[in-house]
């Protein structure tokens, strides 16, 4: 059973559409205010948008278009939502939060324990099973609350950003976790995290501005980005212009050489993209001798250290760069924010692909 | 609490004005404890028309918070949750009686339920007499004690937000389970603290009690008419009454901030 939506709320300038096959996880990557939890509000019906329509296998969960005014409430939808906190009932025992999806729908009550304990044992907690929410650690809490969300036996589960209120050292378990029980389910996960969308996700959606801004299989959106945010997830530099020949083309007429993917065989005029790792740039003072290609005169934003290596942003005339280089380094180059240099980009570490 | 640093930050003089305050308090309950007979105490409250009053006033103080309880939590849900035109206004007039003179809810009262009130005719119609009744004396307390539950309950609601609410329904549950296995035990202190006020300002109603339902011993003469009438041929038994009463008050508050410090809402854990 697929799941589609379509759907615009104005007032967030949120427009949106999407599918999942079955058994199919996406990750939603974007930066904040993108439009990331509004979907999930849309998708869970705790938010209405002005038009649009989502159906699970057939069966609608709204239907705004055409005159009709069809609208499932949240408790018809089968839509498990899983919050950045776990959100646990304060008053009911771990055991009874998990059951409390049964009970809602009609099991009696030993029934519904009884199930919540098969569910507590799947996420690694069935020795929390008799503790309170205030006795539970961040990760604890939000083990149980994925168990809560599984319990309810959802068509599509909706995590919003699961780990991001966990400490560093609860997230890991979590996320193993969240991989065994999202294998072959619908799920739909909202993340800042790159690792969480490599692990747990099939396919991943960015969103920028309540747009798609690109999808497509996890590797290959990390691995040959055309958005600024996936390529900033995945730790490139991209430039985005038209296919040259020789690489791309930027609107201020800057010509970064690279070289042409091989799945993707050069189409000149075509919009594309060039990505490259800050690590393939190199920073110089004044005139630079020899190959001058790829040789671009910036100004320096920001320095900051990333790893061992110091990061040094630049802002060109439309588009930043970075580049990484050795302490030691720029030191030896006595880098400043306001500095005019040169960035020199190995060609041979630049991909050039079409947008 | 107080501050581990041991800094407070009060000025002195603060302290001096805040005494006065609590004399202007604490010394004409003292002045009343002074003038109490104790040799005869035990009775004078246990006398047939004291015990009568009591009774009456526990009675009725009890059947208007179990209606406080049932008017108002549905009141505090659609202030405090709901989204309909006219929300402020309808706001304003549940909290007026807080502001209200009694004797004047009393009067409003009569001319909706008494004979030739608004309702009352149809009533009297229907053989159903409201006015000078002991319903009367629960409509009435009901009438002054009801802003109390729903200002605490709707504080209560607004601060619990309706995030877990929203977890529930996407969970599967019902808007009236939801309700029931959610939104009332989250808000239970709220609403334990709104029920003792609302008992505790029953308890005490006077003016409107007066107005709307006279005080016929026995049927409508509560505990506070009964301390008013008692004054002006013995003082003796008013006092020692008033003493039955503070004693109640003491009591109820001692209860409402007892539990209100004991059970304050659990932290949501992230």
């Amino acid at each position: 059973m697929s799941f589609e939506l379509q759907a615009s709320l104005r007032a967030r300038n949120f427009d949106m559409s999407l599918s999942l096959g079955d058994g199919e996880t996406v990750a939603i990557l974007g930066p904040n205010g993108a439009g990331k939890s509004t979907l999930l509000g849309v998708i869970s019906g705790l938010l209405r948008p002005d038009s649009g329509a989502a159906n699970i296998g057939g069966r609608h969960l709204f239907n705004l278009d055409a005159g009709t005014r069809h609208w499932s409430p949240p408790h018809l939808r089968g839509t498990a939502l899983l919050a950045q906190e776990a959100l646990l009932f304060p008053h009911l025992n771990a055991l009874d939060n998990v059951a409390f999806g049964p009970r809602s729908a009609g099991a009696s009550k030993t029934a519904a324990r009884e199930s919540a304990k098969l569910w507590l044992a799947e996420v690694d907690a069935a020795n929390l099973a008799n503790r309170k929410p205030a006795q539970l650690s961040g990760g604890q809490a939000q083990r149980v609350a994925v168990a809560r969300a599984l319990a309810a036996e959802p068509e599509l589960l909706l995590l919003d950003e699961p780990m991001a209120a966990l400490d560093i050292h609860a997230a890991p378990l979590l996320r193993r976790v969240l991989k065994r029980v999202l294998k072959d389910r619908k799920a739909i996960i909202v993340t800042h995290d790159v690792l969480d969308a490599y692990m747990l996700a099939d396919r991943v959606i960015v969103v920028e501005k309540g747009r798609i801004a690109e999808e497509g299989p996890t590797r290959q959106v990390l691995e040959r980005p055309r958005s600024h945010f996936a390529a900033g997830l995945a730790g490139l530099n991209l430039v985005t212009g038209t296919i040259s020949e020789e690489g791309i083309t930027t609107p201020d007429g800057r010509v970064f050489a690279g070289q042409h993917d091989p799945g993707w065989p050069p189409l000149p005029g075509q919009a594309g993209v060039a990505a490259f790792p800050p690590s393939s740039v190199s920073v110089f003072l004044g005139d630079v001798h020899g190959s001058p290609r790829n040789s671009f005169a910036v100004t320096i934003t920001d320095l900051e250290p990333h790893g061992d290596q110091i990061r040094v942003r630049a802002g060109g005339p439309s588009q930043a760069l970075s580049a990484d280089i050795t302490p030691a380094a720029s030191a030896d180059l006595g880098l400043v924010p306001g500095m005019e240099v040169r960035f020199v980009v190995k060609s041979a570490l630049v991909s050039v692909y079409p947008a | 609490m107080k501050s581990a640093t041991g800094y407070q930050g009060i000025p002195r003089w603060i302290y001096a004005i805040a005494a006065v305050g609590g004399l202007l308090v604490v010394l004409p309950l003292a002045a009343m404890l002074a003038k109490v007979n104790w040799p005869q105490f035990i009775p004078l409250v246990t006398s047939e028309s004291s015990l009568a009053a009591l009774g009456l006033s526990l009675r009725t103080s009890a059947a208007s918070t179990v209606l406080c309880i049932v008017l108002g939590v549905p009141l505090a849900l659609v202030l405090a949750r709901g989204e309909f035109p006219g929300q402020r206004l309808l706001r304003s007039f549940v909290l007026l009686p807080l502001v209200l003179p009694p004797v004047v809810g009393g009067i409003a009262l009569l001319y909706t339920f008494g004979r030739q009130g608004l309702l009352g005719k149809s009533l009297e119609v229907a053989g159903i007499q409201i006015a000078f009744s002991t319903t009367a004396v629960v409509l009435a307390q009901t009438f002054v004690a009801l802003p109390f539950l729903v200002v605490s309950l709707e504080g209560a609601l607004r601060s619990a937000g309706n995030r877990f609410e929203a977890v529930a329904a996407t969970l599967g549950a019902r808007p009236t389970t939801v309700l029931r296995r959610v939104t009332l035990p989250l808000v239970l202190p709220g609403l334990a603290s709104g029920a003792v006020l609302s008992f505790a300002r029953s308890l005490g109603e006077f003016g409107a009690t007066l107005t709307f339902a006279g005080s016929l011993e026995g049927v409508t003469r509560t505990l506070p008419l009964e301390i008013y009438l008692q004054r002006e041929t013995d003082a003796d038994a008013a006092v020692a009454l008033s003493l039955v009463l503070v004693a109640v008050a003491v009591a109820v508050v001692g209860l409402s901030y007892g539990r209100r410090r004991s059970s304050t809402p659990s932290e949501v854990q992230a």
